[in-house]
C-alpha cells in the first residue's frame, strides 16, 4: 500500500466528521568513526500513519508505525473513537482546504548507503593521512529523506521530501589534549569536501601547540556562524507567542502581553525564515502531529511563507498558530524548519573580524547549552573544541575551555559586529536542526563564568 | 506478576529471527542478532485545566546486527514477513562489507551464556494503556483545577510509555521482555506583575503503572497541595549573595548530579573516545581504574540494571547480557565502569555488566547507563541532622537546569527551590541559585550521607547518547547529602543584570 492508498483509503473509511490524514516515510544511512576508523553504521526505514479525527470539536489522535492495510480501519476507528469522547478542542478552527502538489502521486524518494559511495573512500584517505601525520579523526556522517504525505476530508493533497545531510569531523591530537571541528550540512554528499574540512582542521590543531592559559572573565569574542547558529536556535524556539503571552517567557511584557514590537539590537538584524531559501529549502506547509503550545492539528496544510522574527533589530513576530493569534492579536506565523541572520549592512568574513581584532577570544562552538532562566533567557553552557587568541589581527594559540553564562536576546542587544552570513551547521543542535545561515558575531564582553578542565 | 501481552507475543517473532540469522549465517557473519520490538508512548498535555494536545504513538519494527569479517554490519526494516526479514540480514551484510575498508578495529564481543528462551516483565500493577484517556484527562484536570485560583497557570502533563522486546542471536540466547513507565508532571506558574516563576512536582519517572498516579509510590493530592504557598514565597524570597556555602542536596536534585557526573562518566566507551566527538569523553580515563579518588571515603556507588522500579531495570540486555549489579565507586575510588560486550573485551574486563541498549528498532545497541546510584549510609542521619550540622548554607531540592563540560569535569545546576541555613536551621526560600563545581572537588567535599529512609529513586526518560542519537530511561537512586565550601552563582548577575 503506497502512501497516497493510505491516505485515500483512511480519509474514505465512514466515522468521523473530519479527518486529517498524515504518512511519514523515511529512510536513513549513516557512518560513525572514532580514533581513525569506523564504529558504528547502519541503513533504516521507517513508515508511520497519524490520523486526526475531528468529530464535533473534539479532537484524537492515533499514530502508529509499519501499518498494514488490514490494520487500517483499526487505527482509524481508535482516532475516531478518540475524538468521540474528547472534550471540545479550544484550538479548533474550520480545516485547511485549499492546496495539492503536482507530484502527490510521484513515489517515495529514498536513500542508502549507495549515498556515501563517494564520501566513504575520500573519508578513508583522510584517515590515513590523519594516522601518518599524529591526528586522530572522530565524527559522523548521516543522510536522510523523510517524505510526508497530509491529506484531509477537506480535500488537501500535500506532500514534501526532505533530504537532510550533515557531517561532524572532529580532529584531535594522540594524547587528546588538542581538539578541532568542523561540521558541514548537505542535502546530498556531494559537495562535500572532506578533505578540505581535514586540512582546516590541521590548522586548528597547529594553533592550539601554543597554549595559553586565561581566568575566567568577560571578554571580547568573536563567535563564528555556528556558534551563533546553535544560540539563535533556542531564541527561536523560545519564541511561542502563546508562552509569551501567558507571561512565561523573555519575549512577555511585564504587565500582560508580548514584547511584539520592542527594539533587540540597535544592530540592523534581521533573524527570519524562509522555507524558499535556497540551500535550506525546507518544507512550505504546517504539519502537526498533535496540537500543543506552538502548532496546531487544525493548521495542517497551512501555508509557510518568509516571516521575519526580527526586522532592522525589531522583535516583529512570534510562532503561533491561528488559535494563539487570535488571543494574542497578532499574525499567524507557524514555526518553519530553517532560521537565517542577516545585517542590513552587510559585514566582513569571519578572517576579515579575525584581522581587524586587536586582543580578543576566537571560538569554535559552543556545547551543552540549557536554559538557567526563562525570564531572561540566560543560557549557560560550554566552549569546546577551539577557543584562541586573538592578538594584532592574527590567531597566537589556544586558550583553555570555558564555562559561559549568556542570554541570546542580551546579546543581539550588547554585539557591536555582524558578520556575512553563510550556511553554517549548528554544533549543539544539529540532531534536530540542520537548515541555517548565519553570520560570524563580535561581542565585546562575552561572560565566561568560570574555567572548565575539558579539552 | 504480569505477563507479556498476547498481542505481542502473537506477531511472528520465532520465524522473523529465524530467517534474518539463518540468512546472516549464509553470509559468512561471524555473530548476528535479531531485535524486533514494539515501543508504545502515550503523552497527554493539560494547561490551566484544558486538554491542550494528546499523542498515542507507537514504534514497531525489528533490527539485525551482523560481525562480518571483524567489522559491524545494521539494518533495520518494518515489514514482518521472512522474506523482508532475510533481506535486511543482507542489507547489514552489505553494509558491514561496504564499511570494512575504514574499519581498522576488528570487533570481538566477551563471551555470555546461551538463555534459551527467557522472559521477564516489570514490575507494574495496572497497564496505563488499559485506562481510558478520558479518565486521565479527568484526573490531571481535577489536579490542575485545585491549583487554579492559587497560581496564575497549572500546566500538567502524563507521559506513558510500554516497552516490548524480542531478541535472538546465533549463540542461542531467546529473550522476550515488556516493562512499563509513566512520568506525571505538574507546573505551577505565578507572577508578581514584575517577576515571573514557577515550580514543578518532584515526583520522579518511574518504572511503575497506573497505579503510581492513584496513591502507590507518591501522594500527588499532598504534594500538590503545597505548591501554591511554595511558589508564592519563592517569588518573593530575597536573591542570593553569590559566594561559598555549604550545600545539603535533597534526592530530588541529587540524582541529576550523579547522572551528570558519575553515570556518563564512568561509561567505558565515552572514556576510551568512541564519544569523542559528540557527547565527550571523560576525565575518568582507564588507566585511572581503582586509583582516582573520585570522592570522600564515603561514597559508594555502584550500577545496576536489576532495582525494582528503575528505569533502566531490564531482565536482559540488548546484547543478551543478563543483568546484573556492580561497583563503580567504593569508598571513595573509582572501581567499576559500565560495560557492553565490546567494551569488556577490549579491556580484558571478562564478561560485560550489560549496559547495551537500543531505544527503537531503528538504532544499534549502545552502551547506555545502568540504575548509577549513591549508597545511603547504614544508620546515617536524617536530612534534618544534615541540615542541623550547617552553619551557613543551602539547602537544594528538585532538579532543573543541568549542564556539564565533555569530560565531565565542570559542571552548573539549579534547581526547584533553594532554602538558605542558618545556625543549623532552615531560614526561607532564596531565589536566582545555581551551584558550579568540578566533579572530583565537589564529590571530595561531601562529608555525610544520609540513612536508607532519606533514599530517594529519581531519573529520567530522556538521557541522550550517540549518533544518530539516541534516549534511555534511567533511574538514580540517592540519600540526601552534605556537601562542603561549594560555590554558589546568583543567576541574574550572571545574565549581567
Amino acid at each position: 500500500m503506497t502512501p497516497q492508498e493510505t491516505v485515500e483509503r483512511a480519509l474514505a473509511l465512514p466515522g468521523a466528521d473530519q479527518r486529517v490524514v498524515i504518512v511519514d516515510e523515511g529512510s536513513t544511512a549513516n557512518l560513525r568513526f572514532a580514533g581513525n576508523t569506523l564504529t558504528t553504521n547502519g541503513v533504516t526505514r521507517s513508515a508511520r500513519l497519524t490520523v486526526i479525527s475531528i468529530a464535533g470539536s473534539g479532537v484524537g489522535v492515533v499514530s502508529r508505525a509499519a501499518v498494514r492495510p488490514d490494520q487500517l480501519a483499526d487505527v482509524v476507528a481508535a482516532a475516531d473513537a478518540a475524538a468521540r469522547d474528547a472534550e471540545p478542542a479550544e484550538d479548533a478552527r474550520p480545516l485547511v482546504a485549499e492546496g495539492s502538489d503536482a507530484d502527490w502521486d510521484d513515489p517515495v524518494r529514498r536513500t542508502s548507503i549507495e549515498v556515501f559511495s563517494g564520501f566513504a573512500p575520500a573519508l578513508g584517505e583522510c584517515f590515513a593521512t590523519a594516522e601518518a601525520s599524529g591526528r586522530r579523526l572522530y565524527g559522523f556522517a548521516e543522510h536522510q529523506v523523510d517524505s510526508v504525505f497530509v491529506g484531509s476530508s477537506t480535500g488537501l493533497r500535500r506532500r514534501h521530501d526532505q533530504p537532510t545531510g550533515r557531517l561532524e569531523l572532529n580532529a584531535k591530537s594522540p594524547d587528546m589534549t588538542r581538539s578541532a571541528w568542523a561540521g558541514v550540512a548537505t542535502r546530498d554528499f556531494a559537495d562535500v569536501d572532506v578533505t578540505a574540512l581535514d586540512e582546516t582542521l590541521a590548522q586548528r590543531l597547529d594553533w592550539a601547540k601554543r597554549r595559553i592559559d586565561l581566568p575566567a572573565g568577560r571578554y571580547e569574542t568573536i563567535l563564528p556562524p555556528g556558534a551563533v547558529s546553535d544560540l539563535m536556535i533556542y531564541l527561536y524556539w523560545s519564541a511561542g507567542a502563546r508562552d509569551a503571552a501567558d507571561g512565561r517567557t523573555v519575549f512577555a511584557k511585564p504587565g500582560g502581553g508580548t514584547r511584539v514590537g520592542e527594539e533587540l539590537s540597535t544592530l540592523p538584524v534581521r533573524l527570519f525564515s524562509d522555507p524558499a531559501r535556497a540551500g535550506v529549502e525546507c518544507l512550505d506547509f504546517a504539519v502537526a502531529h498533535a496540537s500543543g503550545r506552538e502548532q496546531s492539528v487544525f493548521d495542517n496544510g497551512l501555508a509557510l511563507t518568509e516571516t521575519d522574527w526580527i526586522r532592522d533589530g525589531r522583535l516583529t513576530n512570534l510562532v503561533q498558530t491561528r488559535h494563539s493569534a487570535e488571543l494574542t492579536g497578532l499574525a499567524t506565523t507557524p514555526q518553519i524548519d530553517n532560521l537565517i541572520m542577516e545585517s542590513a549592512t552587510g559585514g566582513g568574513t569571519l578572517e576579515e573580524m579575525i584581522a581587524g581584532t586587536d586582543r580578543g577570544l576566537l571560538v569554535t562552538c559552543l556545547w551543552y547549552i540549557r536554559e538557567v532562566d526563562p525570564q531572561t533567557l540566560l543560557l549557560t553552557g560550554l566552549t569546546r573544541d577551539g577557543v584562541y587568541l586573538v592578538e594584532n589581527g592574527e590567531v597566537v594559540g589556544e586558550v583553555n575551555n570555558f564555562r559561559f553564562n549568556e542570554s541570546p536576546v542580551d546579546l543581539l542587544n550588547r554585539m557591536t559586529e555582524v558578520g556575512t552570513s553563510i550556511r553554517t551547521l549548528p554544533r549543539e543542535w544539529n540532531d534536530y536542526f540542520t537548515r541555517s545561515i548565519m553570520p560570524p558575531i563580535r561581542v565585546p564582553d562575552f561572560n565566561m563564568s568560570t574555567v572548565s578542565q575539558a579539552n | 506478576m504480569r505477563e507479556i501481552d498476547p498481542d505481542f507475543l502473537a506477531l511472528p517473532l520465532r520465524r522473523l529471527a529465524d530467517a534474518a540469522l539463518t540468512r546472516a549465517r549464509e553470509l559468512g557473519a561471524e555473530h548476528a542478532s535479531f531485535r524486533l520490538e514494539r515501543v508504545r508512548a502515550e503523552t497527554l498535555r493539560l494547561f490551566d485545566a484544558r486538554l491542550e494536545g494528546s499523542i498515542d504513538a507507537d514504534d514497531l519494527g525489528f533490527a539485525v546486527r551482523v560481525v562480518k569479517d571483524g567489522t559491524w554490519g545494521f539494518a533495520a526494516g518494518i515489514e514482518l514477513t521472512p522474506e523482508a526479514a532475510a533481506a535486511v540480514a543482507e542489507q547489514a551484510v552489505t553494509v558491514a562489507q561496504v564499511s570494512a575498508p575504514i574499519n581498522r578495529e576488528p570487533v570481538e564481543l566477551a563471551p555470555e551464556g546461551v538463555y534459551a528462551d527467557v522472559t521477564w516483565v516489570s514490575a507494574y500493577d495496572i497497564d496505563p494503556f488499559d485506562v481510558p484517556l478520558r479518565e486521565k484527562v479527568d484526573l490531571l484536570g481535577d489536579w490542575s483545577r485545585g491549583l487554579l485560583g492559587q497560581v496564575d497557570h497549572v500546566s500538567a502533563s502524563l507521559m506513558q510509555v510500554k516497552e516490548q522486546k524480542f531478541y535472538a542471536d546465533s549463540a542461542g540466547t531467546i529473550t522476550t521482555q515488556q516493562r512499563v513507565r509513566v512520568h506525571p508532571s505538574i507546573t505551577v506558574m505565578k507572577s508578581d506583575g514584575e517577576r515571573f516563576d514557577d515550580m514543578r512536582t518532584l515526583a520522579p519517572p518511574v518504572g511503575r503503572g497506573y497505579e503510581y498516579l492513584t496513591g502507590t509510590g507518591w501522594d500527588f493530592p499532598a504534594e500538590l497541595a503545597t505548591l501554591p504557598e511554595l511558589l508564592a514565597e519563592k517569588l518573593a524570597a530575597p536573591s542570593v549573595e553569590s559566594g561559598r556555602y555549604d550545600l545539603v542536596v535533597h534526592p530530588s536534585n541529587l540524582w541529576l548530579t550523579i547522572h551528570e557526573s558519575i553515570g556518563h562518566a564512568t561509561e567505558l566507551d565515552r572514556a576510551l573516545g568512541y564519544e569523542a566527538a559528540y557527547a565527550g569523553t571523560s576525565f575518568a580515563t582507564f588507566d585511572q581504574l581503582g586509583e582516582l579518588t573520585y570522592g570522600s571515603k564515603i561514597m559508594n556507588v555502584t550500577g545496576d540494571r536489576t532495582a525494582e522500579h528503575g528505569l533502566a531495570t531490564v531482565g536482559w540486555d540488548d546484547e543478551g547480557v543478563q543483568a546484573q549489579s556492580f561497583d563503580i565507586v567504593r569508598d571513595g575510588t573509582l572501581t567499576g565502569y559500565q560495560l557492553d560486550r565490546r567494551m569488556a573485551l577490549l579491556k580484558g574486563l571478562g564478561r560485560s555488566n550489560g549496559c547495551a541498549f537500543a531505544d527503537s528498532p531503528g538504532h544499534p545497541p549502545l552502551q547506555r547507563m545502568a540504575n548509577v546510584s549513591l549508597r545511603p549510609a547504614e544508620g546515617g542521619p536524617s536530612t534534618e541532622e544534615l541540615i542541623a550540622g550547617v552553619d551557613n548554607g543551602i539547602y537544594v531540592l528538585g532538579d532543573k537546569s543541568w549542564s556539564i563540560d565533555m569530560q565531565r569535569y565542570n559542571f552548573q545546576f539549579t534547581g526547584q527551590r533553594f532554602y538558605r541555613i542558618s545556625g543549623g536551621k532552615l531560614a526561607g526560600q532564596l531565589r536566582d541559585v545555581a551551584y558550579q563545581a568540578t566533579t572530583t572537588d565537589f564529590w571530595r567535599s561531601m562529608d555525610a550521607v544520609g540513612g536508607p529512609h532519606t533514599y530517594v529513586l529519581g531519573g529520567a526518560f530522556n538521557c541522550g547518547k550517540g549518533q544518530p542519537g539516541q534516549v534511555a530511561p534511567v533511574s538514580h537512586g540517592c540519600p540526601s547529602a552534605r556537601f562542603r565550601n561549594v560555590r554558589i552563582l546568583n543567576t541574574v548577575q550572571e545574565g549581567g543584570k
